[in-house]
């Protein structure tokens, strides 16, 4: 087993090569949910890069699994990287005769479950963490959902049984981005919030941090108190490295035009490490 | 119904460590309070979260688990539709859905505890398999092939407790995915799921003194339906006679018909299922299905009027 050694440098020039990946993706369809997915990046490229334990073959020992399923593009983009996925699956992305749609589908390497309506993968979740806890394997489970799931009774739900299953194993990362659809969630569900208390109150340790910030991920497991079940809530930036798809609802779903490309290039290219 | 259940996966599950038990809220008594006792890494009661317990059991089926999702039925299935359809079916994972309770069986507790359009619902996914036995004997084959062959989501519609057994010497034997002759006969062949069979034997001893002959089929797998073993009926009977504690939309009345319209049958078809309509009464089981047609007088009375 070996413990991944993280360069932070090294986890950022990643992070802006990724997000040039998924725009460049973006040109050719319409459908990318690229917003959803730059707020997530960091984390799932921590996960991936920094907590997921490695056996000697250097194949992954832990799991990760995307609940966030509309933001699997930061998954994809890493799986590709890793040549989990063959280069030919994203360059057939949402085509006829490709292999990817704009939600994972089990069954393709490295995706753990079909996901994509929302308060699926907290269950799932649990039912991986506890089988793995019965047959007494040492496999961490990493998940991340959107918070859109907490406003599913489903996700809280699972959220008690984890608790209840003592599931040290379970490490749940939320993109906490505060945009959805309809718009900012402080406003239009102002009652969403307080987060962390709510998390706490069903029975899981809970971290709150700067979701962009990958050293602050790591922390937050490194430091973990308890044996409970770990919630980090990741704050993040809707389409975080573009400024005009910053927190704007309007792009969670859509790509930008070859202007918006064109600018959007330019801009991460320009940010330094 | 459920005692058999419930020995069939304490015996299965002691020697099979992949097979676990999820409830959400149902008391577990009997070989189930064992199982619970001796295994209880592979029994979680999710409380009252159907939700939790289909996504979990997807969960443990994930990484080689065979789980049994165990309630009454109408939680069992229409709570947790979509973890059902995504979760289950979706990704085409060996887990049974034990729905307790079917129909009309609890027929004092109202309509939100009846179901009678289960298999209606769980036919239309791809993937779901259909499991309806009609008799402790028959639960017996159908819970040991859950737990040892089945590979992808199966509802198992079962009755409740204290039925009797129809299943004899002279029945076929079980099969998965083949309709079952339990007695034979010449004239009018009744197809019949679950443990409403009951009604075609009554029907059956009355006919008797008419002397007509009449043959009782359970179509215990209604999903893969038994298409071969339906044209074999159609070829040897003019008279058909559907009896269904469900809805006459999506169950046997219309696997029956369509089969038979694609098979140009020329015989007499006539379906005792329940309305398309919600009841509204209190009474025991009987008084339920009488409201909607289903009793051994009427459908007598019919058959005499219509042979």
């Amino acid at each position: 087993m070996t413990d991944n050694k993280f360069s932070i440098i090294d986890g950022k020039k990643r992070c802006i090569k990724y997000r040039k990946r998924i725009l460049d993706i973006s040109q050719k369809v319409s459908a990318i949910h690229a917003a959803g997915a730059f707020s997530a990046l960091e984390m799932v490229d921590t996960i991936y890069h920094g907590l997921m334990r490695k056996n000697l073959k250097n194949k992954f020992i832990d799991t990760f699994l995307m609940s966030k399923g509309h933001g699997c593009m930061s998954q994809y983009v890493i799986l590709e990287s890793l040549g989990i996925f063959p280069k030919k699956y994203l360059d057939t992305y949402c085509t006829k005769n490709g292999k990817l749609g704009s939600h994972p589908d089990y069954g393709l390497p490295g995706i753990e479950a079909s996901t994509g309506s929302l308060g699926h993968g907290m269950g799932l979740a649990v039912g991986i963490a506890h089988a793995d806890v019965v047959e007494k394997k040492d496999i961490k489970l990493f998940l991340m959902i959107s918070d859109g799931e907490l406003q599913e009774g489903s996700t809280w739900e699972s959220m008690m049984m984890a608790a209840n299953l003592e599931l040290t194993n379970l490490i749940c990362f939320v993109d906490h981005n505060g945009s959805q659809s309809f718009g900012i969630t402080k406003e239009t569900h102002p009652k969403f919030y307080p987060l962390k208390e709510k998390i706490v109150s069903f029975g899981w340790e809970c971290a709150e941090i700067n979701g962009h910030n990958s050293e602050e991920s790591l922390d937050a497991v490194k430091n973990r108190k308890t044996k409970k079940p770990l919630m980090i809530i990741g704050n993040t930036i809707k389409g975080k490295g573009v400024s005009f798809m910053e927190n704007k609802p309007i792009w969670h779903y859509r790509s930008p035009n070859p202007k918006e490309y064109k600018v959007a290039l330019k801009e991460l290219e320009k940010i330094k490490n | 119904m459920r005692n058999k259940l419930a020995d069939i996966i304490y015996k299965t599950g002691s020697k099979d460590k992949k097979i676990c038990v999820l409830v959400a809220d149902i008391s577990p008594a009997g070989s189930m309070s064992k199982f619970r006792e001796k295994y209880p890494d592979r029994f979680i009661n999710t409380g009252v979260a159907e939700q939790s317990m289909i996504g979990i059991a997807a969960g443990m089926a994930l990484r080689g688990f065979r789980p049994f999702c165990y309630t009454i039925a109408t939680f069992a299935l229409y709570r947790p539709f979509e973890m059902i359809r995504v979760d289950l079916c979706y990704q085409n994972l060996p887990v049974t859905i034990v729905g307790m309770g079917t129909g009309t069986v609890y027929s004092s507790l109202g309509g939100t505890h009846l179901t009678q359009e289960d298999v209606s619902i769980a036919r239309s996914i791809p993937n779901m398999k259909i499991i309806a036995p009609c008799d402790p004997k028959e639960m017996e084959d159908a819970v040991k092939y859950c737990c040892n062959k089945s590979k992808s989501p199966t509802y198992l519609r079962i009755g409740k407790a204290g039925e009797k057994t129809f299943i004899n010497k002279l029945s076929e034997k079980w099969s998965f995915g083949k309709i079952r002759k339990i007695v034979t006969g010449k004239d009018i062949c009744i197809l019949t799921f679950g443990p409403i069979i009951k009604k075609a034997f009554e029907i059956r001893d009355q006919l008797k003194k008419k002397k007509i002959s009449v043959e009782i089929n359970s179509c215990h797998t209604l999903k893969p339906f038994d298409l071969e073993g339906l044209k074999k009926r159609f070829k040897k009977f003019k008279f058909i006679i559907i009896i269904e504690d469900h809805s006459e939309i999506g169950g046997l009345n219309n696997i029956v018909k369509t089969a038979a319209y694609e098979n140009f049958y020329k015989g007499k078809i006539i379906n005792f299922s329940l309305k398309d309509e919600f009841i509204h009464c209190y009474g025991d089981q009987d008084d339920l299905l009488n409201k909607h047609g289903i009793s051994t007088n009427k459908i007598f009375k019919k058959i005499l009027a219509n042979i």
